[in-house]
């Protein structure tokens, strides 16, 4: 009878996060702005994912990020054929996924958006990873734009003043490199207002990811996933600020009313690593499926992560440690103590590692991180091999398996919540 | 009651019957292209063969790869839980598993008190599978089954480094062409299998008492290469093939 069926939907409906829709809005607007750069004067500069933003912001150069666009690329399941193409152009098939999808995509304007518009100039920051500089070079060649490349020295135990000396002077080049392919000055107090919109920014984007210390979570990992574009490409922009205003008080409100993201929450997991883009609704509904929430991931609480390292009142002079010290920049003593206080705060009863063939700065070091997370919050782990982009390296019934295998375990051990923690 | 376990793997279709913890008995037959259909005739085959008729069996539990397409089965459980479950069966002390099955490997810790504590399997490539026995059989023109005897009669095993299985094939036939002897080759290839396992199984913890479920186990001379890895004895039950329809079984009557 359909009146049966309508508590179901009711409940279902509830569910669904009600910002969506206006981050949807703004994130075609915000394509529309960059696809039509050339019409309405603007520039254009492709950054990575951990580059210092702000200062193009500052400078009204419209931001563009070819990771976003390579993870909308593998959500749209467009992500083997680009990897095919630039496989076919000579590219190893060991190459990120990103910058193989992105390669290939410039060279037809293929993909879910017709390609990303021309840049004027590229910034790469190799503070998430070496693929990055040789990346942005074939870039930079292709499209015969300049590039500035940010050298970011790797975090192992300790961020020296030596380090901080060396990034410091680059931001300054930096600046200078903006103000000559801008054909303006660089204003310094701008840059300051950015940088408070950026803190705020990112400070709301952690609130909204700690609703999930709540008993059910009001959001899970995977609708962390869909809202981290704007802080990643946005960041110090008021936008960004209203955006996450809004979403943090429906999260609030969805406590305050007992929504969860999951129907049944029986156990609260971590994710390590990119999604995989191409399965995150498989994902979601698998580990739905076993009452299981993946309340927390190391991956957009990068965006936040190096915030204690901020400073407002001088925000050029903090960026060199703050993009520096960020997750995937740290040594994994580093990383792992960070996954520990993680599942500590998230009140984690286990861990899901996906080893993500792309990502090798990320998913170095995995198998340490697991152990050092067993042996200090006494918690299981899985580990799942896929990529985030090339769905060529996603065996279902294999990882079916595990998972399946996995939320067994977890439903037989010892009560979750009985567990110490560190 | 009458519980029955049905593990449909990639290569074999596995089903055993149980009664208040009593095996009835077990049948094994290959999966082919459709594991449904499998599923339903090995049931039927363990019917006939047990000589009971289908109303009167309580739960039926499926595992395996194919444990989502038997439509006779009550209920699916991955073959990581079945095989802890039919190894601790048979013996209650065992505290590491070693699965060698057609398509994938694993290793099973146990905490003692009946739970699984941790697991791993093997990642994409086939190495370290029956899937990989195979594939070296057929480069070396010898029937499988004679592996396990033929290795004991090695007396250099021969280095077989590759990770991969197509690479390890090729060096297999290098091997061959150097006029390597089979019975060397064959022991390399075994050793192979025991060092990626072995440390596979260091990864969730190798402990003893140490037990080796599925098919590959009743090749003895994997079995030999296993114990000289671990440094361990290692207990092959005869149910070896069947262990994960066992531990399906059981998990149905809720003995599991
Ligand atoms: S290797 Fe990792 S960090 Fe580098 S671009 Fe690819 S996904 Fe990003």
């Amino acid at each position: 009878m359909p009146s049966d069926l309508k508590p179901v939907d009711a409940a279902k409906d509830r569910r669904k996060i009600k910002s969506v829709r206006r981050m949807k809005e703004i994130m075609t607007a915000y394509y529309i702005d960059a696809k039509t750069a050339s019409d309405t004067g603007k520039k254009v500069a492709w950054i990575t994912s951990g580059g210092p933003v702000e200062p193009l912001i500052a400078m009204d150069v419209i931001p563009v990020y070819p990771e976003n666009h390579g993870a909308m690329i593998g959500a749209a399941k467009m992500g083997v054929d680009l990897c095919e193409k630039a496989e076919a152009m000579g590219y190893a098939s060991d190459l990120c996924a990103y910058a193989r999808a992105d390669i290939a995509c410039a060279t037809e304007d293929g993909g879910p958006i017709g390609g990303l518009p021309r840049p004027d100039m590229l910034i790469c920051c190799n503070n998430i990873c070496g693929t990055v500089l040789k990346w942005y070079e074939v870039q930079a060649r292709y499209f015969g734009v300049p590039l500035f490349i940010l050298d970011t020295p790797f975090t192992h135990t300790e961020y020296s003043p030596a380090a901080n000396q060396y990034v410091r002077a680059q931001l300054v080049e930096y600046l200078s490199f903006l103000e000559t392919h801008c054909g303006k000055a660089f204003d310094r107090d701008r840059l300051t207002e950015v940088g408070r919109l950026s803190v705020a920014g990112q400070k709301l984007w952690q609130a909204v990811l700690h609703t999930t210390t709540h008993r059910p979570a009001p959001m899970s990992a995977f609708d962390a996933f869909f809202h981290l574009a704007l802080i990643v490409t946005l960041r110090g922009t008021q936008t960004v600020v209203d955006y996450y205003t809004e979403l943090l008080a429906e999260m609030e409100t969805r406590v305050a009313e007992g929504i969860s993201a999951v129907p049944e929450e029986r156990f609260r997991l971590l994710w390590d690593n990119l999604p995989v883009w191409y399965r995150t609704r498989w994902l979601a509904e698998k580990f739905a499926g076993h009452g299981a929430c993946l309340v927390a991931d190391t991956y957009t609480s990068s965006w936040c992560g190096a915030m204690p390292y901020l400073d407002e009142s001088d925000f050029l002079g903090s960026m060199a440690e703050a993009y520096s010290r960020i997750y995937i920049n740290l040594g994994t003593d580093l990383m792992a103590d960070m996954v520990v206080e993680m599942v500590s705060t998230y009140r984690a009863d286990g861990l899901v590692i996906h080893s993500n063939r792309s990502c090798k700065p990320y998913s170095l070091g995995q198998y340490d991180i697991q152990r050092i997370v067993q042996e200090r919050c006494g918690i299981p782990s899985l580990m799942i091999e896929a990529d985030m982009t090339d769905a060529r390296n996603f065996s279902e019934s294999q990882i079916e398996t595990r998972i399946d295998a996995f939320m067994e375990m977890l439903a037989t051990g010892c009560s979750p919540r009985s567990r110490p923690f560190p | 009651m009458i519980s029955v376990g049905i593990d449909v793997g990639s290569i074999s279709a596995k089903a055993a019957a149980m009664e208040d913890g009593r095996l009835l008995g077990s049948r094994v037959l290959l999966t082919g292209y459709n594991a449904g259909k499998a599923g339903r005739a090995v049931f039927e085959a363990l019917l006939a063969a047990v000589g009971i008729a289908a109303d009167r069996v309580g739960p039926i539990v499926a595992t395996g790869y194919g444990r989502n397409s038997v439509d006779v089965a009550h209920k699916a459980v991955t073959e990581i839980t079945c095989h802890a479950a039919g190894a601790q069966f048979q013996n209650p002390a065992v505290r590491c598993v070693i699965d060698i099955g057609g398509q994938d490997s694993k290793a099973i810790a146990l905490d003692g008190g009946g739970r699984i504590k941790d697991f791993a399997m093997n990642d994409k490539c086939a190495a370290g599978t029956g899937r990989f026995l195979e594939v070296m059989a057929r480069a070396l023109e010898v029937d499988l089954d004679a592996f396990g005897d033929l290795s004991l009669a090695a007396d250099q095993p021969a280095a077989i480094s590759s990770l991969c299985t197509v690479f390890a094939e090729s060096e297999v036939i290098s091997l061959i062409a150097k006029g390597e002897r089979r019975e060397n080759i064959i022991a390399g290839i075994h050793r192979s299998i025991g060092a990626r396992v072995v440390a596979m199984a260091k990864r969730v913890g190798l402990a003893d008492p140490l037990m080796m479920t599925g098919g590959v186990a009743m090749n003895i001379g994997v079995v030999k290469a296993l114990e000289e890895k671990a440094g361990l004895p290692v207990q092959v039950s005869p149910y070896a093939q069947v262990n994960g329809a066992i531990g399906a079984a059981l998990i149905g009557a809720g003995m599991g």
